[in-house]
């Protein structure tokens, strides 16, 4: 089973998340911000993070740079999901080393073809 | 508001009249849905009063807009990804080898709104040096004119883009607008669109290399289907395939196409006058 980390501050889009998440068949875990997101990430990699951009106490691009420099070999697939979906946020999120992006609002069938496009589902 | 079994008899009768397709039970539960919006523009207040405008032929645009209304137009782009990986790391490729003169011709028949004849180019425009110096004739056609503007226009909605394309593609094709992303010109300039009934006669530009004729096919009654089957055998290349949605088949529909074992979705045209055909009795 792969396992996704979700990191997002509102509760209803990771419990709507998390939802989709396991008809896909993952293990899923939360966190509410790129802090608490980096010392689950210390403990123990996910396959895919699913990842917000604005949240209390780090972005979820602080986060991604952290991680991306953290020189863990082991690193997952970041698919970041934003309210953000203007180019400028775009290229900012792949330069950073997001690899795939979902734009909120969202369904199912959107988010199984993104995990599918960067290979983890 | 109620709709009367009368009444969607005849609604599924026009539309089955027009394009072949059959409403099918969880259609007729939407049709309501369906056609609200139609009743509201053309201030009409009731499905009654709709029928009586349609059963007395009052207004021939008003059935057009009814049969648009309850086509199902479901696409996006990249549609079960597996078969554009098949056409484009194999088919096309080996089929490249027998055309001297680099040029393919694709059709895409049922093409909604333009999604998969824009995969297509996309995804040959992704690999230039395999296709330096090819040129591809890329038509997509459907009944539904509504459709057609739109393929035409190529403008389509965030929900629409994500639903199927990668960012990488996403960003690469299309620019954003206010309202969604616009595909740009290049890719635009790859594809032709043309209303058409697949239950008439073909498009010209043939013989076709590729044809897709993915999710339209469905809800035809047996001998429509058939009919399709053989239009489609007559412009499509001797080496040529077609290309069906997940789920469909020719098996028990037609004698005119066959599947192709090493393309897993493909099917080949079948020359009915080969001695091997004959001896099938088919
Ligand atoms: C469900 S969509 C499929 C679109 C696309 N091929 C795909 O697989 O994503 C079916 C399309 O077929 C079109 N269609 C239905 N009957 C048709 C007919 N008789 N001739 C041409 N197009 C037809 C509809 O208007 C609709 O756009």
């Amino acid at each position: 089973m792969k396992t996704c980390l979700i990191v997002d501050d509102s509760k209803v889009i990771r419990k709507v998340a998390r939802h989709i998440l396991e008809t896909l068949e993952f293990q899923v875990e939360e966190a509410g911000d790129g802090r608490e997101a980096l010392t689950h990430c210390e403990s123990k990699m996910p396959d895919v993070v699913l990842l917000d951009w604005n949240m209390p106490v780090m972005s979820g691009m602080e986060f991604l740079k952290l991680l991306r420099q953290s020189g863990h070999s082991d690193q997952p697939k970041v698919v970041f999901c934003t309210t953000e979906n203007d180019m400028a946020h775009i290229r900012a999120a792949l330069e950073a080393g997001a690899d795939e992006y979902v734009m909120k609002p969202f369904d199912r069938e959107t988010l199984h073809v993104k995990l599918q496009l960067v290979g983890v589902a | 508001m109620e709709v009367s079994d009368s009444s969607s008899r005849i609604l599924a009768g026009l539309l089955e009249a027009r394009t072949g397709q059959q409403l099918t039970m969880s259609r007729r539960w939407r049709i309501e849905t369906a056609l609200s919006a139609l009743l509201r523009e053309r201030s009409i207040a009731t499905l009654d009063e709709l029928i009586t405008i349609l059963v007395m032929n009052k207004d021939p645009k008003l059935a057009d807009a009814v049969v648009e209304a309850l086509l199902n137009n479901e696409t996006y782009f990249f549609r079960d990804r597996a078969p554009f990986d098949m056409i484009g790391q194999r088919f096309l490729p080996e089929i490249a080898q027998r055309r001297p003169d680099k040029r393919l011709r694709i059709w895409s028949a049922g093409c909604s709104s333009g999604q998969e004849a824009y995969s297509i180019a996309m995804m040959l425009s992704a690999d230039p040096l395999r296709w330096q110096g090819w040129t591809f004739d890329i038509i997509g056609t459907d009944v539904s004119d509504a459709v057609i503007s739109k393929a035409r226009r190529a403008h389509y909605t965030q929900f629409e883009v994500q639903r199927g394309l990668g960012i990488q593609e996403t960003i690469r094709w299309f620019e954003e607008d206010e309202d969604g992303w616009q595909a740009n010109e290049k890719l635009r300039k790859m594809v032709k669109f043309e209303v058409r009934n697949i239950l008439d006669a073909p498009p010209m530009g043939g013989p076709f290399d590729l044809v897709l004729c993915r999710n339209v096919l469905l809800y035809l009654n047996n001998e429509r289907r058939r009919a399709a089957f053989e239009r489609i055998s007559t412009v499509i290349a001797p080496d040529g395939g077609l290309l069906l949605g997940a789920g469909e088949t020719v098996i028990g529909q037609t004698e005119r196409f066959a599947a192709d074992r090493g393309h897993r979705g493909l099917y080949r045209p079948v020359d009915l006058t080969s001695p091997e055909a004959k001896l099938l009795g088919t």
